[in-house]
């Protein structure tokens, strides 16, 4: 009997569970799936949390609702890989051997790495939108705020869903209009990157949105730590900016188990072949999602398009096949811009986020690069979809690869 | 695509005057650029160059906290060597292009 063996069974490793296991014997392959959390987060929803449009209940559901039989599922800390033996080290040093290992240990919130960030204000003033606590803790606080500054900031590029803040500050507009409020707010987007968003014509749309919505954007600022007396935050070039409350996207890492087995960046991401999935390193060692080195965004769509490819590419791995399949890099985004509507963007590692109508030339229903109420459900059914067809790994009705047709180059 | 003429060298550029291919740089052109961005090149510049292209050679990904981790200069030291936007005027001297922050 042979072995495979997935840590993480967040997004992209259920889905790699549950491909798989439809496919190979089980008299001959023995799936494993190893977390160390028994709650699966649909952290999509985090977003919507503080403003009260979504409940704790509707983003969490028991990870075993999602695990197919025939797999053999373990709830434990990962404490390393020894990738020269094939197994899998857990926290109380049990060893796993494997023929097969595919890494979805994803990314995750580091406020610790800022210093004075997760300090007397964590909580307080402070807060992230990129866990449960921290978006239920926001609830809590904006129920009693009556206003100042509030500042949303992300501290360092690469993040898992490079848009999500630009959402978070869209609603939030929309929240402190309808709470009568928004001309005693005032929102500052400070971020490290040079705009709103890093492809020009993406760029353009949402920096449009951001001035309409009087949001004001502080380019360039890449933070070097919190005053807690001050309240404020400071950064590398000695900027300050005073905050009231300030709403933050932490460094993102991979998982410190990468790091203890020397596998990963200064990040903990995984060097991986952007094509074929495998790692660079072994070519037993397979990588999908967030824990991956790809040039292209870190998403939940991200993670379900590569994981048709990575099912390929796994199955011709073991039948000695060469690993033909090639991932373009494909995300499709829907950007939640505030009072019931919302933008649309589709891309890949060499194609910038380009208007036009989706999935269909011409028709759509969707807009790319446009701001519609249609798009809007389609962030909302996004999650019918998430929890029905893309954790169980079925077809969804969108192409894994990109296509050019309905995107228009010179609009 | 253009060229351009640096330290008497014809190289590939493109329109922010980031050359393409990093093969074609020289420490003179370093240090002409460096000087039509109002810098004069110490070693501790230069140390910080020869790290960014050994990463970028070897095709890993750049980032302001790699720089940082790497022990050849804090953050702080990056923002006094290369004022204003770092990373960006780093790259550009050292003859990689501006690092494709991900999407
Ligand atoms: C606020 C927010 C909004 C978002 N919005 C969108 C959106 O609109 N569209 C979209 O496509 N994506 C969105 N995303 C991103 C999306 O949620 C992630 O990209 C996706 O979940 C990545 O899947 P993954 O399987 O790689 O990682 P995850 O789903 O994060 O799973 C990783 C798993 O590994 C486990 N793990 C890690 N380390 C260990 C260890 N040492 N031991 C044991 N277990 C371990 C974790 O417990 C976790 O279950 C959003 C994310 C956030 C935070």
């Amino acid at each position: 009997m042979k072995r495979i063996v997935i840590l993480g069974g967040g997004t992209a490793g259920t889905i790699m569970a549950n491909k798989l296991r439809e496919s190979l014997e089980r008299n001959d392959w023995d799936i494993t799936l190893i977390d160390k959390d028994k709650t699966h987060y649909y952290q999509p929803g985090f977003l919507f949390i503080p403003f009260e449009i979504y409940k704790k209940q509707d983003v969490i559901k028991p990870k075993m609702d999602f695990i197919p039989a025939g797999v053999n599922m373990i709830f434990s800390e990962i404490d390393s890989i020894d990738a020269e033996n094939n197994q899998v080290i857990l926290q109380d040093d049990k060893h796993i051997k494997y023929d097969i290992l595919i890494i979805a240990t994803g990314t995750d919130i580091r406020p610790e790495e800022t210093p004075g960030l997760k300090d007397k204000l964590w909580y307080n003033k402070i807060f992230d939108f990129y866990s449960l606590d921290g978006a239920l803790a926001l609830r809590d606080f904006l129920r009693g705020w009556d206003g100042g500054t509030m500042v949303v900031n992300i501290v360092d590029v690469p993040h898992k869903c490079p848009v999500a803040p630009l959402e978070f500050s869209f609603l939030a507009d929309e929240f402190f209009t309808k709470k009568g409020i928004r001309n005693k707010v005032n929102i500052k987007y400070v971020t490290p990157q040079p705009g709103a968003f890093t492809k020009p014509r993406a760029n353009k749309m949402l920096s449009g949105l951001l001035e309409e919505k009087n949001i004001e954007i502080i380019p360039d600022f890449y933070i070097d730590r919190v005053d807690n007396e001050k309240s404020s935050i400071i950064a590398y070039d000695g900027r300050e900016i005073p905050f009231d409350l300030l709403t933050v996207v932490p460094l993102n890492m991979g998982s410190d188990a990468i790091g203890r087995s020397g596998l990963g960046d200064d990040l903990n991401y995984i060097p991986t072949n952007k094509y074929t999935l495998q790692s660079e390193k072994y070519e037993n060692i397979f990588v999908i999602g967030d824990a991956a080195n790809l040039p292209t965004s870190k998403a939940g769509a991200v993670a379900h398009f590569s994981s048709d490819i990575l099912y390929e590419n796994i199955m011709s791995y073991i039948e000695g096949r060469p690993l033909n399949a090639k991932f373009d890099g494909h995300a499709n985004c829907y950007i939640e811009t505030g009072y019931g509507k919302g933008s649309l963007i589709d891309f890949n590692y060499e194609t910038e986020p380009l208007p036009g109508t989706f999935p269909l030339p011409g028709i759509g229903p969707f807009g790319l690069l446009k701001n519609t109420k249609m798009n809007h459900y389609g962030k909302i059914m996004f999650r019918w979809m998430y929890w029905h067809l893309l954790l169980p790994g079925k077809e969804l009705p969108i192409e894994p690869l990109m296509t050019m047709a309905g995107k228009c180059e010179k609009c | 695509m253009a060229t351009k003429v640096i330290a008497g060298k014809t190289v590939n550029v493109n329109e922010e005057g980031y050359l393409l291919d990093p093969n074609e740089w020289t420490i003179d052109i370093a240090h002409e650029i460096a000087k039509e961005e109002g810098i004069s090149l110490t070693q501790k510049h230069i140390d910080v160059i020869n790290f960014i292209r050994d990463k970028v050679l070897k095709g890993e990904t750049l980032s302001m906290r790699s720089i940082s981790k790497s022990g050849v200069v804090t953050v702080k030291e990056l923002y006094e060597l290369f004022p204003g936007t770092p990373l960006k005027l780093a790259c550009k001297i050292a003859g990689v292009q501006k690092p494709a922050s991900c999407v």
